[in-house]
Order: structure tokens, then sequence, then C-alpha cells
């Protein structure tokens, strides 16, 4: 089975649409969404009703730091913008939609995975998972041998070393298959699909080969000059639209 | 400790046949499967001895890279999983024999040296193009393969402590002691780099060392103190243990074994070229060496030697570009405006590339059936005459000696012997003219579309740009 891996997707339809496709064109017939669904970009209902019919065919979702704001401003430190944003948002959902945001789960295991947004050793305190340190504090508060999450919105693999106590971070190359051995656990951060940060504009995701046990990181160009002409169109900051063109 | 394996057990759907290796660090299985008609190999790393990690890290990093390569020059990879504890992978069981067994004949014939070390320098070029560097270059990893079409290649095994630049590297970030064979291991590679293609080329250069002298350069040394001696002392000259080396192997062999990556041929093709070509080789002082460095010298060395830190020696290779340009130069119907647009694009490419190296070639044709005169009607030798032709071509690219070579192929047919000559000398990007519009093109078919097609590397046609009257079609068609 192949699987198809999606973090920080932050309303952005257009860059959603394009790794679906993307990720179709590979073969991956499910899906998990790994959390901040909404929050920056201009198409809140339309990401919303989108997630929602994967995860009635079977897909996987998680709640995201931005997807909890909706509903509960305090429960996710967000800066003044990003709050704007998520104030912006709510008043976009319509009640079912938020109810779904609302009951989306913190994380989901799902055979030898474990699907998280930001980390497994406090998934509603949101702390960010950006250094080998990390990683491992991460593996170790989890007995699934894979982990995939979001939140940081650079693409990373760790894996751990075969010595006790250290964990290895590597920069993914797109369009690589890894084989994630057996022996060991994997991290992966997928990086983010609707709001990438590392100066490429393009959206990243990634699909797993549950069979050959690879994994693959994917970036694809998408048209963000439209995803940002549309967040300046619906009045958000004008922050949100730039980081789309610079990619960071 | 796992029970021990037996011929006819059952592992992965694979029948056990015949233990063929049993080491230190894996047993190897000849193996059967229903699906398969190949002899295929089972390889399982040794998970009951010692502590273990060593072996098992070389496994994985084996089980990590060996799907990602392809080619004539590895095993083809067929399955990997775990029974049980005990992780297994299949692959393609390489007919032929290693060079290892060669070295109890050294020292051996040096054209012989040569020829072998062309093969495995293509083997690694094939290799580094796919990202990878090998890392354990020697004797027992090459395997001499006979090709089907009587010709023979060598087949690399062994990727257990292999790098590939896109993919997690295993061995990183857990051992920091040097990784490699004693005798065969690069001094940048003592110092902990693992991402410098030259690496395999110093290996290899220790390889050629001791088949043509029986001797090994650096000895066998047994701690890090010891391998790092190759850091400064250079070893003894090959033609001071075997005067029959020629001076250009000696010359070869000694540039593979710089210290400096960076003093040793830029690509495993180019010392694939230099090992086909030996007439061409521009000899230097290394040529002529006689004895190793004094006493004075080496104490230097040591010196600067001291504290030399990886970064010096780390791999900037993966940045240089040091490809392989040929021009096909068409002596006999030369249009001076082809000529002109040809050699002006040959100067932008290798201008753009500053460790480019250019061989020019052109094709005498030779009859299909009969006996060929080499002389013309005025009773000088074709060939000479075809080389002072192709000298003179390359005289305005102004490029100094060691950046260029000539060729003279003889063959029936032009197109093949472009297209053979590219492929047998890993030549990276191939420069011809097109053949104008003329009756003879509609009799014989065009040649650069035939190299386009069937030359496996990247082919520029060059054309002159022409008036309009000489574009209309040919009036005698």
């Amino acid at each position: 089975m192949r699987i198809g891996l999606l973090a920080d997707l932050h309303s952005n339809r257009e860059a959603t649409e394009a790794c679906l496709e993307a990720l179709a064109r590979a073969g991956c017939g499910r899906h998990a969404f790994l959390g901040d669904l909404v929050g920056y970009g201009a198409d809140p209902e339309w990401m919303v009703d989108t997630v929602r019919r994967h995860v009635e065919r079977g897909d996987v979702a998680v709640q995201g730091n931005h997807d909890a704001a909706v509903e509960d401003p305090a429960a996710s430190s967000l800066h003044e913008q990003a709050r704007a944003a998520i104030e912006w948002t709510r008043g976009r959902l319509d009640a079912e939609q938020r109810a779904f945001l609302r009951g989306l789960p913190l994380q989901v295991e799902e055979e030898d995975r474990l699907y998280v947004h930001a980390n497994a050793w406090d998934p509603p305190g949101w702390s960010y998972l950006g250094t080998e340190q990390a990683a491992l504090r991460s593996m170790n508060a989890t007995g699934q041998r894979l982990t995939f999450c979001g939140h940081v919105h650079e693409p990373a693999l760790y894996f751990d070393s075969v010595v006790a106590g250290a964990a290895t971070r590597f920069r993914p190359h797109p369009g690589v298959p890894i084989p994630l051995l057996s022996r060991r656990r994997w991290l992966a951060v997928t990086g983010s699909c609707g709001q990438p940060r590392d100066g490429n504009p393009a959206a990243c995701c990634a699909w797993l080969d549950t069979d050959r046990r690879q994994l693959t990181f994917l970036r694809v160009p998408y048209d963000h000059e439209r995803a940002a002409a549309r967040i300046r169109a619906a009045g958000l900051p004008d922050a949100f639209a730039q980081r789309l063109i610079g990619g960071g | 400790m796992p029970p021990r394996l037996q011929p006819g057990q059952q592992v992965g759907g694979f029948t056990l046949i015949e233990l063929v290796h049993e080491g230190g660090m894996a047993t190897l299985w000849r193996v059967t499967h229903p699906g398969q008609g190949a002899p295929m190999l089972m390889k399982m790393p040794r998970i009951d001895y010692g502590e273990g990690i060593n072996q098992v890290v070389g496994f994985e990093v084996e089980r990590m890279l060996l799907p990602a390569l392809s080619g004539p020059h590895v095993p083809r990879f067929i399955d990997a999983g775990d029974e049980g504890d005990q992780p297994w992978l299949v692959m393609e069981q390489v007919a032929g024999d290693s060079l290892r067994p060669l070295l109890d004949k050294a020292p051996v014939d040096p054209e012989r040296v040569a020829a072998l070390g062309a093969l495995a320098a293509l083997a690694l070029d094939d290799l580094h193009a796919q990202q990878v560097v090998h890392l354990d270059i020697k004797p027992s990893n090459l395997m001499l393969h006979p090709n089907p079409d009587g010709g023979e290649r060598i087949v690399l095994i062994d990727f257990g402590l292999s790098r590939h630049a896109h993919l997690p590297d295993l061995l990183a970030e857990q051992f920091h002691v040097p990784m490699g064979t004693a005798p065969y291991i690069a001094p940048e590679q003592v110092l902990g780099v693992r991402s410098d293609p030259r690496s395999d080329l110093f290996a290899l250069g220790v390889t050629l060392y001791h088949l043509a002298t029986g001797q090994r350069p650096f000895g066998f040394p047994g701690s890090t103190r010891g391998l790092k001696r190759r850091l400064y002392q250079d070893p003894v000259p090959p033609r001071a243990l075997v005067p029959a080396i020629p001076r250009w192997l000696q010359e070869i062999i000694l540039r593979c074994l710089e210290v400096d990556p960076d003093a040793r041929h830029p690509t495993a093709a180019q010392l694939a070229f230099d090992l086909q070509h030996s007439e061409q080789v521009v000899l230097t002082g290394r040529a002529d060496r006689q004895r190793r460095s004094g006493r004075l010298e080496t104490t230097k060395r040591w010196w600067k030697s001291i504290g030399m830190e990886a970064d010096r020696l780390a791999g900037k290779a993966e940045a240089t570009r040091a490809p392989l340009i040929m021009v096909a130069v068409d002596l006999k119907h030369g249009d001076p405006a082809l000529n002109h647009a040809l050699r002006d694009t040959v100067q932008r490419i290798v201008a753009s590339s500053p460790g480019a190296r250019l061989a020019c070639a052109t094709v005498l044709r030779t009859q299909r059936i009969g006996m060929d005169s080499n002389l013309d009607a005025q009773g000088r030798n074709r060939h000479v005459k075809r080389l002072v032709g192709l000298r003179d071509w390359t005289r305005e690219l102004d490029l100094p000696d060691h950046r260029l070579t000539f060729h003279v192929l003889e063959s029936p047919d032009v197109a093949d012997a472009i297209i053979d000559y590219a492929r047998t000398n890993a030549i990276d990007h191939l420069v011809m003219g097109a053949r104008g519009m003329t009756g003879v093109r509609r009799i014989l078919g065009s040649v650069s579309a035939k190299v386009v097609a069937e030359a496996g590397c990247t082919v520029t046609v060059v054309r002159a740009r022409s008036s309009d009257e000489d574009a209309a079609p040919d009036p005698a068609a």
C-alpha cells in the first residue's frame, strides 16, 4: 500500500490540489493529513471539506495547533498575525466544519506507524522538533517504529543509531526512495504542503510504500502566485502572501 | 545464538542450496527461487558474533544502497527481508573471479594491469555517476566478468562501506575511526572524509601498484598511526621495483596515489582514458621518479600532515565537473563554415569547464571487404596525415597538451566507429558536425542521426548557419 503524507496545508488549496495529484501519480490509495489544515491561507472551507471527505473514505487526519486554535485561541500560543488569520478563519467556517476540526485526534497509531502533528512526547504542547535530541525524545515516547509529523515546515528525516542514545538527521533529496530499514526507528518531518519555508516555493509532501518499506519525499511546484493573490484578495496580511512567493 | 542454517532450508521464500562463504562479517549462500532463473546469492550478516554492530551496519548500508543501483557494473538487487532477527538480502551472483587470485601471480604484465585498471575505472565511473562512492575498492571487490560478446568487464561488489550522496549515511556519525581496508584506504578516508569519489581512484591505484609490482605501496598497517603514514610518506616508485613497467604506467599509478585528491585524476573516466591511451599520457616528474623522497622531504611533509584536518582534503568532488568531451572532425569533406561553427562550439564547451579534456577524433574509412592500402597516391601514410590534420584543426583552440588527445579511428562505418569510441571511453559529451544535405547523405543516411540515437552520452550536432540558397533542396537529388 502507498500512503500519501501531507502536513501544514494551511488553507492553501492550490498547493494541496497539486500535492494530491502528485501523490495519485505515485499510486497513493490512502493519505494521512498531519495537522494544521487551516491558518494563513485563503481557502479554509474548501480545505476542511476536502479533508473531511478523505477521512470519511478511511484516510487519517490529526489535529494541529492552528486547527485547535479555531475553537480555543488560548490553547495554542500563536503570534499576533497568525491569531488574526485564525479569527478570520473562524468567521468563514460553519458549525459543522468547526466541529470536524475540534473532533480531530491528536495522534493516530496504525500498524507500526504514528501520525502526530508536532511530537510524540506531548502532542498538545506543540513543542517544535528541530534537533536530533528532540527527535530521539519523540521516538522514545512512542512504541511505534515509524513517526510521521509536521509542525516544523522544513522536511527532515531522523533515524536512531544502533549505538544507544543518538539520532541522526538527514536532509532528504526529493524523489529518491529511502529504504526505512527494519532494525531502526525513523521519524519523518514531511515538510509543509501549504507554506514551505526553506527558500523553495514548491509544496512539500511524501509517500510511504508499506510493502517495500520505502519513503519518498517530494517537492511539487504549483501556482503559488495565484495562492498568494487570493490571500491578498481575502484581506489577509500581505506577509502570508509574500511567504508563498519567496518560499520562506 | 540462532540455529545453524542447513541446505534445503527456506528463508524468505528462497531455498538455501550451498554455503559459499563464511566470513567474520557475513555468510553467503547460493539460493534458488521458483520465480527466478538467474544464479543468486543470499547475504546474511553475522549477528551472533561479538557486539555485532559493525557487520550489521555494513549490511544495512548495502541493503539501503543496492536497490538504488543499476547497470552492468553492479550485481542486481533481488529482494531483502528479515527471518526473525536475521536480516538477509538476495542479489544476482556475478560469474567470474575477483582480481584477488591475480595478486599471487604478481608482478602481472603491465599491459594487462592497465587493461584491468581501465575496466575497473569504467565501472567506477558508472558507480560515481549514480552518486555513489564505493570506499572499499580492492582486488577482492573487483569481479572480472566475461561479457557475452567475448570481452570482459569489471563488476563491483560489497557496498558495506559505500556512501550514496542522496541517501542517509548510516556510518557517518557512528564510527570515528578510519573505515576501509588498511592497504587500500585513501588518506582523506583516514581523516574521516566519506564523500570524495577520488578516494576510489586512490584505492584503485594501490590495486594497480600491487598487481604491477607484487608489493603493497603502503604495507599493511595495523593502527591508525600506521594508516596516517601515507599522508606524508610516498611509496617506492613502481619502476624501482620492476624496471619493465613503462614510464606512462608509473605516471598513472603515482598520480592515483597522490595525497591531495586534487592532484589525482579528476574523474574515474579520465583515469580510464589515460589507461586506454598510454601513448598520449602526459609524463611529469612522476614518470621518472627513481626512489621515494629523502628523509628531509618526508619530515617536512610529516610536519605538514600533523593536525591536517579532514576539511583540507574534504570532498569538493561532488561539485567538480571534469567531463570528457569528444569532437568528431570530418577532415575529408571539410566545409569551412561548418568547421568554424564546430570549433566555435567546442571552444565554448571546454571554456565552461576547466577540468574538461578534449578527445579529437576522425574516422578513416576502411573497405568492408578486401585489403586497404595504408598509403595514399603519393605514398604517404594516411593515418599520420589524419593525425597531422587533427592537430592542425585544434591549433586555434589554444588548449594545453594535457587537455588534448588525438585519435584516428579506422572503420568501414563512420557512425559505428564514433559510437563505439564514445562508449568505451565513457565520453560525457560528443560534438560533431551535421553532414550537409547532399546526395551522399541521401544514399548513406545521416551519420549524426545514428550517433544521436545510439551514443550513450550527450550529443551536440553543429550546423553552420546557412544562407537561404544553401538551404534550398539539392537540385541534384
